[in-house]
């Protein structure tokens, strides 16, 4: 059985519902993350696994155990918030310490506790000093500290760098994949930013509307999204519209130019209109060989990007962004000019397939 | 996490209780002029008394004096605190909270002694010059409220960018002062206003001891004499208040509707 | 001070000139008005009428009459000030944190800033008609349970009555100052705190009243000057007859009841020495227990 189990998990407020019966299952010492954007219902999942939400309907359990109806203080959880939620009026050794002194532990203890947890976050040195004395990325690594000082059974972080600025951001998110790996803690990972989803999880559930839309390792996720709202979301993709030509070989149309997809297209059937994905990075232009799909346009725009530039080209309905490295030697294609733009057969992703 | 709310209802109906039964009791008891029955004839006694006439009007007149000369000490002040004279902040800070601490029959009575008529200043030596030392010490009184309200307003604005603007485009110092700063303030001057139109128009300590015919000393002189008439007063004088504070609360809004849009 | 704007005016003369002329004439109000007024009663408390240097004037305040009058005033602005703080608190509690319909806050906010400001003589009419001799409430409490409060030795001409009396604006008063404060502690620390393993008892002994305890403490030492200095409801109600210090140095300034005319500077003396040491007590308290405040 999995460590921290969530069976149709609903929450209502009022006339809505923000979260719809969710099922998620995490095994122990995973990093999981709810992916999604603001509003989806991901932070009341989060804040309904830490207690300060009561469920509407639906089951959370802990190592087997029953905590739907529990009081946050008896679920024995850490948390990190989104900025701000040290104690002010507290040292940072004294916030770090508070959970232990709480639960009374010998000061002894404490102490020790305090001095191991100040080196794991690597400030061994401003034991003494107060919250409004340290940056922010500083203060968050405290807010870690203290969330892992009383040793709990699951982490739960709610947006912890989105305060952040960009640098530190990046620093931090692999500090704290590091102290999740060495600690092996369980942990819950709130965000609405695709690439710290990507980078720090062991899977990613990508919520929409309070409903999970996939849930899966970030290879997959970002590689074979399944729906047209996953794709969109993680990524920056292109959506065209094809008709399938031949429902068994895979054969179809875009703008009266025929492509063949290597992926499945369901139960799809010939006729049918698909919604087609592609990957700015899976496409390349010129014409290429060897069964690969090429079809012609015209560029519509260039924006040069410095290392990249990113071409959009027009077929007639359907248009596709691209991006090709700078080249100091070549200049970069006009507007206007017709151009070719290969992908293989492997690159057409079909989404919201009709299911069989 | 669900609280109960009976403890948070138990403090309401406490506070409105202590808020509205002394009121509604006044009410009714200047309503109780006539024997057997109840009528506005206090009011109309107090509202046709020439010296009621008389001393509130004497009161509005300084009220306004008193908002006027705290509008041209605060404005510039706050303003040039904020841009110029930064660390002069704590000094004028302490400043406007002196009032608060030094009691104001203090404040008056150095003032009999140092402007009497032997004095290098003989205020109290005429009408006129008393009334300016009244309104001196109203001053004095509503600094705390006017200061704190217009530096309150000034922080909310960029200061310094429409002082740059306003320097760009040639505007002299005082122009900026009273066409660029004041009207972006209107709303917080307009509370200090009449947050201390609330507070000096029943002031009595100063008033009485200085010895000017002002609303409050007639307060008093009424309360000594008669039994409905000051219930009807002080009525009045809540109404006055509640008016003031009305006034700011929907300068309020309107100020926050101007900014949203 | 003035060696630094010298320093400055030398290095950057014309601005600098003109912001300290916009200033000046702040300056030389407070100084006419605020601080040289005060100062010279600190300073006349200690000399003589032809003006040598004297401390009687401080020891004649050793008056069974003057002592009971400052007695009397300490006891009921400390009363009122902290049953203010007390009831204002909890009614900020009850309207920040008690989950109440929307409506109620901005109503409450709105009576206690007409409240607060309701003092003077109107407020002793009001509650003269109240809770005075033949005041409603006075009359309803009889005629229903049968209870005269007059028999129970409450009066309205007393320290009970006037702090009472009193409350009508202190707790308005501590309400809209600590509103402010309470919205300033964020939802995420007792979230934060409730999940570390606090009871909420934990949260408000450890966290919340020690961030507050600067604001807390700082309104109550308000609230105290604000009743100290005050005398025109108490000399409403109850003309000269109630012995506090406001009324006792009123009477002294208008007809030198003491016989003594500067015996009232050295009066004025102590009240100011009682505000400025109240407050210096809170400003000490606040640094030591607010380091962590920027």
């Amino acid at each position: 059985m999995a460590f921290l189990t969530i069976e149709k998990l609903v929450k209502t407020f009022g006339a809505q519902t923000t979260v719809k019966g969710i099922d998620l299952a995490v095994e122990r010492g995973e990093f999981v993350t709810l992916l999604g954007p603001s509003g989806c219902g991901k932070t009341t999942i989060l804040r309904m696994i830490a207690g300060f939400e009561t469920a509407t309907s639906g089951t959370i359990r802990i190592d087997g155990k029953d905590v739907t109806n529990l009081r946050p203080n008896q679920r024995h959880i850490g948390m990190v918030f989104q900025a701000y939620a040290l104690f002010p009026n507290m040292s940072v050794a004294d916030n770090i310490a508070f959970g232990l002194k709480v639960a009374r532990k010998p000061s002894a203890e404490i102490a020790a506790r305090v001095k191991e947890m100040l080196e794991l976050i690597k400030l061994p040195d401003l034991g003494d000093r107060y919250p409004y004395q340290l940056s922010g990325g500083q203060q968050q690594r405290v807010a870690l500290a203290r969330a892992l000082a009383v040793k709990p059974q699951i982490l739960l972080l709610d947006e912890p760098l989105s305060a952040l600025d960009a640098k530190i951001r990046i620093s931090l998110r692999e500090e704290i994949r590091a102290v999740q790996r060495a600690l092996g803690i369980t942990t819950i990972f709130v965000t609405h930013d695709q690439e710290e989803a990507l980078s720090m999880s062991d899977r990613i559930c990508v919520i929409n509307e309070g409903n999970i839309e996939q849930l899966g390792t970030p290879f997959e996720i970002y590689n074979y999204p399944k729906t047209r709202f996953v794709a969109s979301f993680v990524g920056t993709l292109n959506i065209l519209n094809g008709r399938v030509l031949d429902s068994t070989s895979g054969r179809l149309s875009i703008d009266d130019q025929e492509v063949i997809t290597a992926r499945g297209i369901g139960g799809a059937s010939t006729g049918d209109t698909l919604a087609l994905a592609l990957r700015p990075e899976a496409l390349s232009i010129g014409h290429a060989n060897g069964g690969s799909n090429n079809l012609t346009g015209t560029i519509d725009e260039v924006h040069f990007l410095g290392s990249v530039v990113r071409i959009r080209v027009r077929f007639k309905d359907n248009i596709v962004s691209l991006d090709t490295f700078n080249r100091p030697h070549s200049a970069p294609p006009e507007r206007g000019q017709p151009v070719t733009v290969n992908f293989t057969r492997e690159d057409i992703l079909v989404l919201d397939r009709p299911t069989i | 996490m669900k609280e109960s709310r009976l403890f948070p209802w138990l403090g309401v109906i406490f506070g409105a209780t202590y808020f509205l039964v002394p009121l509604i009791a006044t009410f009714e008891f200047s309503l109780r002029m006539e024997r057997g029955r109840y009528s506005f004839e206090a009011y109309r006694i107090v509202l046709a008394d020439p010296y009621f006439q008389a001393s509130f009007g004497y009161s509005a007149v300084i009220a306004v004096c008193t908002i006027l000369v705290g509008i041209a000490l605060s404005v510039p002040t706050a303003y040039v605190v904020q841009l110029k004279l930064p660390r002069l902040r704590p000094v004028v800070e302490f400043i406007t909270l002196l009032p608060l601490v030094i009691p104001a029959i203090v404040i008056v009575f150095g003032y009999l002694r140092m402007y009497n008529s032997s004095s290098w200043l003989p205020l109290t030596s005429s009408a006129r010059g008393t009334d300016l030392l009244l309104t001196f010490s109203y001053v004095t009184l509503a600094l705390p409220y006017m200061y704190r309200s217009v530096d309150t307003g000034l922080r909310a604005i960029d200061v310094r960018t429409l002082t740059e603007a306003a320097q760009s485009l040639g505007s002299s110092w005082p122009r900026i002062l009273l066409t660029v700063i004041l009207p972006n303030v209107r709303v917080a001057v307009l509370s200090g206003a009449f947050l201390t139109f609330a507070i000096v128009i029943g002031e009595f300590t100063m008033a009485s001891l200085l010895n000017r015919p002002a609303f409050g000393p007639y307060l008093q002189r009424i309360g000594a004499n008669r039994a409905y008439e000051p219930a009807a007063l002080a009525i009045i004088a809540f109404a006055i208040t509640w008016a003031c504070m009305g006034l700011i609360n929907l300068f309020a809004a309107m100020g926050r509707q101007t900014q949203r849009r | 001070m003035a060696q630094s704007t010298v320093e400055i005016a030398t290095t950057k003369p014309r601005p600098m000139s003109l912001s300290w002329l916009g200033v000046m004439p702040f300056l030389i109000f407070a100084l006419m008005f605020l601080i040289l007024p005060a100062g010279y009663l600190v300073i006349g408390a200690f000399q003589t009428p032809d003006g040598s240097f004297t401390l009687q004037n401080i020891a004649n305040l050793n008056q069974p009459t003057i002592i009971r009058a400052y007695r009397m005033s300490i006891a009921i602005s400390a009363a009122s000030a902290l049953l203010g703080s007390l009831l204002g608190f909890a009614l900020a509690l009850a309207i920040v944190l008690g989950k109440l319909p929307r409506w109620v806050r901005p109503m409450l906010m709105t009576f206690s800033g007409v409240a607060s400001q309701f003092a003077g003589v109107p407020l002793a009419f009001a509650f003269l008609a109240t809770l005075g001799r033949t005041g409603l409430v006075t009359a309803l409490l009889f005629n229903i349970f049968g209870i005269n409060i007059y028999r129970y030795g409450f009066n309205l001409l007393s320290f009970s009555g006037l702090t009472i009396t009193y409350l009508y604006f202190q707790i308005p008063l501590m309400v809209l100052i600590l509103t402010p404060a309470l919205d300033g502690l964020k939802r995420e620390w007792r979230e934060a705190s409730s999940i570390l393993g606090a009871s909420t008892w934990q949260y408000w002994r450890m966290i919340a009243l020690p961030i507050l305890w600067p604001s807390l403490l700082g309104a109550f030492m308000l609230l105290f000057a604000n009743s100290f200095g005050a005398i025109a409801t108490a000399y409403a109600l109850t003309g000269s007859s109630l012995n506090i210090i406001t009324i006792l140095l009123y009477a002294q300034i208008r007809g030198d009841v003491l016989h003594d005319p500067n015996l009232g500077y050295a009066l004025a003396l102590g009240m100011i020495l009682i505000t400025g040491i109240s407050n210096g007590i809170y400003i000490w308290l606040s640094s030591r227990t607010g380091r962590w405040i920027r």
